[in-house]
C-alpha cells in the first residue's frame, strides 16, 4: 500500500495537464468558497436561532426580490463563464494539430492493439516520442472500450463501426498507466497496461529495431526477457495452479512425475521437451493445454529461456525490467514512486484467481481472443 | 400572515377521533393487497423499498469489501460484475427512482391537497404491482445467473456479447418504468383536479410542486427509455440490427435514447427530496419557506431543462463537439435551479426559531452533501475536464452525493417526519438525531477519498486494481466509511419498528408543524378528513415569534 500520495492528484505529463489542471482547481477553488460560505451560514442559523434562544426574529422576510436575483445572477454569470472554459479546453482536445503523428488503435476483449507508422506492433503498451504530436485512430472490433491515459488528461470512447480520435503531446519521460475506461465485460480490468514515452532518439532506435531495443544481455535476462514477451508467466506464476500450470521457479534439477507413473530428472532436455512438444511427458495431475512451441522458437531463443528456467525463472524488479527496455526512464520511474506499476508485488495474492497479466506479449492477446470466442 | 394557526376543518372530531383509522380498518392481507387507500399503498411500498434497499446495500457491501485489496482476490471477476450490476439496478430502479415520491408522496400528496385520495385509487394499487412484478424480475435474473452489463446496459455488450440474464432485468425495468408512468400520471391528475376548495396553486405545499414537478417527468420521460430497453431486447432476441454495428446498428444511439430518460430520472429521484427539504426546514424553522415561488418554479425549471442535457453524459462518446457545447451551456444553467433551491432554504432559518429534531438534522446534512454534490457536477459539466473525470471514481463519488446525499438524505428527513403522522407512534428522537450525525459523517468517510482516487485516474466498475496500488488508501477509507454507513441505516429499523410496539403516542402534529396534513388524526382515518377541509389560510404559515413558548412546551415534553 502506499501512502504518500501526496499531492492528491495524477501525474502530469502531457500538454493539457496544466490547463486542465488550472480549470480544476479554479472550480475547486470556486466550490469551496460557495460550499463553506453557505454551510457556515446554514450551520450559523441553526445555532443562532436554535429554540429558546434569545436572538432577535422581529421583522422576518419571506421575499427579497432583489437577494434573489444577486443569488440567480452571480451562479449564472459563474456558469457561464466556466462554461466557455472549459469548451475552449474541450475544443483543445477535440481538434489535433496539423502533422500530428498517426498511431492505430484497435480495442477488443480485452486488450489493446497498437500499430506504429512503419508497422510495429505491440498490445497493452504504447511506445511514443516526447513532445511529438500524436494522433491516435481508434476502433473497437465487439463492444465500446475507452482508451484512457490519466497521467494525459485524455481520454475517448473506442466505438466499434466508427473511428474515433484523440491526440496528446506528451511531456515528461516515463511510464503512465493505460487504461480501459467503459466497461466491456469480465476481464475490464485488465484491459491496459502502460504508456511509455521515450526520448525521442531512444523512440527511434526502438522503432527501427522493431519494437525492441538493442542491448547487450545475458542468456538470463534475454530469456527472462523472452519468458515475458511470449507470456510464459500469464500461467507459469510463483505457485502451482493445477490442472493448468506448474510453476517453474527452482524447477531444475528436481524430480517430476509424469501422468503414466514414470519419473523424470527436470534436466536441460527435458525442459527442451517440454517446452517445444509440452505434451509428451505431462505432468501428473495436469492437463496438456499449453500450446506447442516446436518450430516456433530458435535454438538460441529455446537456450534463452533454458538459462532463464536454469536460474529459478525468478522475476525481477519490474522497475528495472522496464528499465532494460527502456534506456534512460530509470530515474523518471524510480522518481514516481506512486506510479509504478507493482504488479508482482500482488502476483502471489492472486495466485488462486485467474492467471492474469497485464504485460505487453501477445499471448495476452492471444488468450484474450479465445476468451472472448468462448464468450461468443 | 396570521398569527394564529388556523384550522380550516373541525377540532371536535380531531380531538376525539373516532376507533378505525386506516391502520386499523381491516386487518386481512386482503384488506392489504386489495386496498385502494393511498396510505395503505404508502405503506405497502414502504416495505418493499426498504427490502430492496437493504438489498443492494449488501451488494454495496461486497463492492467495498472486495476493493479494499488491490488484488480483487473475494470475488470472481464475472462475480463482481454481476454485483455491481444488481448494486446499480435494484437501488436505481427499485429503490432511488421510487422511494420518495411512491413512499412519502403516495402518503401525502392527498393529504396536503385536502382529498380523500388520488385521483385514480385502483391505478395507484396497479402501480404497486408493477413494481412487485418488476422487482420480482429484477430478484430472478439476479439470483438465476445474475446481470453483468452494468445498470446502464449500454450496447452493444447488453445486445449481443452479455451472456448474462439481460432480456429478463429488462423485462424488470420495463414493467418498473410502467409503474412510474402510473404514479406520475396519478400524481398530475390529482393536483390538477382534487385539490380542496381555497387550495389555490401558490398554497400548494412545495413538496406538492415538488412531485407535481416529478410527475411530469415520469409521465414525459419514461416511455423513451421503455422503448429503449424493448429494443434491446429485440437485438438481444432476434438480431434487429438497432444498435449493433456488426448488424448494422449505431451503438451511439443507445446512449442518446437511454440518457434521453436517465438523466431526468435523476430529478426523478432528486426533486421530491428537495420536497420534503422544503417541509421540514420550514417546519423546523417555524418559518415559512424563503421564496416560496422561486423554489417552486425553480422545480420546474428543473423538470424542464432536465430533458435537455442528456448529452453531457457523452462528451467523450464521439458525439459531435457542437452537440456537446450545446450540452455543457444547458448544464451550466442546471445549476442555477438548484443553487436557488439551496440559497432559499438557507434564507428560511435566518430568524426562524429551530427546533434541532431528527428531520432538520436530516436536512442540513441533506444540504451539506448535496452543495458538494451539486457542485462536483460542474467539474463534470465543463466539457474539457470531464475528458480526464469521466467514469472515474470521481463520477461515482459526484452521483453518490446526489443520490445518497440527496435522495436518501431527503428520505430519511421525510420518513422521520412524517412517521408519526404516519403511524401515529413517536420513535425515540435522541436515538435518530445522533443516527443522523454518524450517517452524515459515515457518509462523507465512504464517498469523499472516491473524489481523490477518480481524480487520480481510478476507473469505475474495475474489479482489482493491483497494477495501480496508489488507489488502495483511498479505497480502504472508503470501506471504513461504507461500515459506519451500514450501522446508520440499520440503526433506523431498529427504533423505528420498536416504536410501533413501544412508542408513545404521538397526538395530531407532535411537531407542531403547519399543513393540512397535521389537522387530522394520526393515523388518519381511512377517508383522510372528518370535514372536506376548506384552505383560508396561507401556506406555511407559522410565526416563529409567536410559536416560541409552544416550543418550549414541545422541548419540554421531550422532544
Amino acid at each position: 500500500m502506499n501512502l504518500a500520495n501526496y499531492p492528491f492528484s495524477p501525474p502530469a505529463a502531457s500538454n493539457f495537464a496544466g490547463e486542465m489542471d488550472l480549470l480544476f482547481y479554479s472550480i475547486l477553488g470556486m466550490s469551496v468558497v460557495f460550499a463553506v460560505i453557505t454551510f457556515a451560514y446554514v450551520i450559523f442559523y441553526a445555532i443562532k436561532y436554535r429554540a429558546g434562544s434569545s436572538a432577535d426574529r422581529s421583522s422576518p422576510v419571506y421575499e427579497n426580490m432583489k437577494l434573489e436575483l444577486i443569488w440567480i445572477g452571480v451562479p449564472t454569470v459563474l456558469a457561464i463563464g466556466f462554461f466557455i472554459w472549459g469548451a475552449k479546453v474541450y475544443a483543445d482536445v477535440r481538434i489535433p494539430p496539423k502533422g500530428a503523428k498517426e498511431i492505430y488503435v484497435v480495442g477488443k476483449q480485452w486488450m489493446w492493439h497498437i500499430q506504429h507508422p512503419n508497422g510495429v506492433r505491440e498490445n497493452n503498451t504504447l511506445h511514443v516520442p516526447v513532445d511529438t504530436d500524436i494522433k491516435l485512430t481508434m476502433i473497437a472490433q465487439d463492444v465500446i472500450h475507452a482508451f484512457y491515459i490519466p497521467a494525459f488528461r485524455v481520454q475517448f470512447m473506442v466505438v466499434p463501426g466508427r473511428y474515433t480520435q484523440m491526440w496528446f503531446r506528451p511531456t515528461v519521460v516515463g511510464k503512465y498507466h493505460l487504461f480501459c475506461n467503459m466497461y466491456c465485460g469480465t476481464q475490464h480490468s485488465e484491459m491496459g497496461g502502460s504508456v511509455i514515452v521515450m526520448s525521442k532518439r531512444d523512440y527511434a532506435e526502438w522503432l527501427s529495431n522493431n519494437g525492441e531495443m538493442r542491448q547487450n544481455l545475458s542468456p538470463t535476462q534475454a530469456g527472462e526477457k523472452l519468458f515475458n514477451k511470449i507470456g510464459c508467466g500469464n500461467c507459469h506464476g510463483p505457485v502451482d495452479l493445477p490442472p493448468r500450470s506448474p510453476s517453474l521457479m527452482g524447477l531444475y534439477g528436481k524430480t517430476r512425475e509424469a501422468d503414466n507413473g514414470q519419473r523424470y530428472i527436470a534436466d536441460e532436455s527435458y525442459i527442451r521437451e517440454s517446452i517445444l512438444r509440452p505434451g509428451e511427458k505431462m505432468l501428473k495431475g495436469y492437463s496438456n493445454t499449453m500450446p506447442v512451441y516446436d518450430k516456433q522458437l530458435s535454438e538460441e531463443e529455446v537456450m534463452a529461456l533454458m538459462a532463464y528456467i536454469k536460474a529459478g525463472a525468478l522475476p525481477s524488479l519490474p522497475a528495472k525490467n522496464m528499465a532494460a527496455g527502456v534506456p534512460g526512464t530509470e530515474a523518471q520511474v524510480n522518481g514516481k514512486a506512486g506510479l509504478n506499476s507493482n504488479a508482482l508485488e500482488f502476483t502471489s495474492e492472486r495466485a488462486d484467481a485467474t492467471a492474469t497479466s497485464r504485460g505487453n506479449d501477445l499471448s495476452v492477446g492471444a488468450m484474450a481472443a479465445e476468451k472472448g470466442d468462448q464468450k461468443r | 400572515m396570521s398569527t394564529t394557526v388556523k384550522t380550516p376543518i373541525s377540532t371536535d372530531d380531531a380531538a376525539h377521533p373516532p376507533k378505525l383509522n386506516y391502520l386499523t380498518n381491516g386487518h386481512s392481507l386482503r384488506s392489504w393487497l386489495l386496498t385502494e387507500d393511498h396510505k395503505r399503498i404508502a405503506i405497502l411500498y414502504l416495505i418493499s423499498v426498504s427490502f430492496f434497499f437493504m438489498l443492494g446495500g449488501a451488494f454495496a457491501g461486497m463492492i467495498r469489501w472486495e476493493l479494499t485489496s488491490p488484488a480483487g482476490n473475494f470475488l470472481e471477476s464475472d462475480t463482481y460484475n454481476r454485483v455491481f450490476t444488481a448494486h446499480g439496478a435494484i437501488m436505481v430502479f427499485l429503490f432511488l427512482l421510487v422511494a420518495v415520491p411512491a413512499v412519502l408522496g403516495n402518503f401525502l400528496v392527498p393529504l396536503m391537497i385536502g382529498a380523500r385520495d388520488l385521483a385514480f385509487p385502483r391505478i395507484n394499487l396497479l402501480s404497486w404491482y408493477l413494481y412487485t412484478a418488476a422487482g420480482t424480475l429484477i430478484l430472478i435474473s439476479v439470483v438465476s445467473g445474475g446481470v453483468d452489463a452494468g445498470w446502464t446496459f449500454y450496447t452493444p455488450y447488453s445486445s449481443l456479447y452479455s451472456n448474462s440474464n439481460v432480456s429478463l432485468c429488462l423485462v424488470g425495468v420495463f414493467l418498473g418504468g410502467f409503474s412510474s408512468i402510473t404514479t406520475g400520471v396519478n400524481f398530475i391528475a390529482t393536483v390538477h383536479r382534487m385539490r380542496a376548495p381555497g387550495m389555490t396553486w401558490f398554497r400548494l405545499p412545495l413538496f406538492v410542486w415538488a412531485n407535481y414537478a416529478t410527475g411530469i417527468i415520469m409521465m414525459l420521460g419514461t416511455p423513451v427509455v421503455a422503448i429503449t430497453l424493448l429494443c434491446v431486447i429485440f437485438e438481444r432476441t432476434f438480431q434487429l440490427p438497432i444498435f449493433s454495428p456488426e448488424l448494422g446498428g449505431d451503438p451511439i444511439l443507445f446512449q442518446h435514447m437511454f440518457w434521453f430518460y436517465s438523466h431526468p430520472a435523476v430529478y426523478i429521484m432528486v426533486l421530491p427530496s428537495f420536497g420534503v427539504i422544503s417541509e421540514v426546514i420550514s417546519a423546523f424553522s417555524r418559518k415559512r419557506v424563503f421564496g416560496y415561488h422561486f423554489v417552486a418554479f425553480s422545480s420546474l425549471a428543473i423538470a424542464f431543462l432536465g430533458f435537455l442535457v442528456w448529452g453531457h453524459h457523452m462528451f467523450v462518446s464521439s458525439q459531435s463537439m457542437y452537440q456537446g457545447v450545446a450540452f455543457s451551456l444547458i448544464t451550466f444553467l442546471l445549476a442555477v435551479p438548484s443553487a436557488i433551491k439551496i440559497f432559499n432554504w438557507t434564507a428560511t432559518m435566518a430568524k426562524g426559531n429551530i427546533h434541532l429534531n431528527s428531520p432538520m438534522i436530516y436536512a442540513i446534512g441533506f444540504m451539506g452533501l448535496f452543495l458538494i454534490g451539486g457542485l462536483t457536477g460542474l467539474f463534470l459539466a465543463a466539457m474539457g475536464l470531464d475528458v480526464h473525470l469521466t467514469a472515474t471514481y470521481f463520477i461515482v463519488a459526484h452521483f453518490h452525493y446526489v443520490m445518497v446525499g440527496g435522495t436518501v438524505m431527503g428520505f430519511m428527513a421525510g420518513l422521520h417526519f412524517w412517521w408519526p403522522k404516519m403511524t401515529g407512534r413517536l420513535f425515540n428522537d435522541n436515538i435518530a438525531k445522533w443516527n443522523a450525525v454518524v450517517v452524515f459523517l459515515g457518509f462523507n468517510l465512504t464517498f469523499f477519498p472516491q473524489f481523490i482516487s477518480g481524480w487520480m485516474g481510478m476507473p469505475r466498475r474495475y474489479h482489482y486494481y493491483y497494477f495501480a496500488p496508489e488507489y488502495q488508501i483511498y479505497n480502504i477509507l472508503s470501506t471504513m466509511g461504507a461500515t459506519v454507513l451500514g450501522v446508520g441505516f440499520v440503526v433506523p429499523v431498529i427504533y423505528l419498528i420498536k416504536s410501533l410496539f413501544t412508542g408513545e403516542k404521538s397526538g395530531d402534529n407532535p411537531w407542531g408543524a403547519h399543513g393540512l396534513e397535521w389537522q387530522t388524526t394520526s393515523p388518519p382515518p381511512t377517508e383522510n378528513f372528518y370535514y372536506s377541509p376548506i384552505v383560508t389560510d396561507d401556506v406555511y404559515d407559522y410565526d416563529p415569534v409567536a410559536e416560541h413558548e409552544a416550543s418550549r412546551e414541545l422541548g419540554a415534553r421531550g422532544h
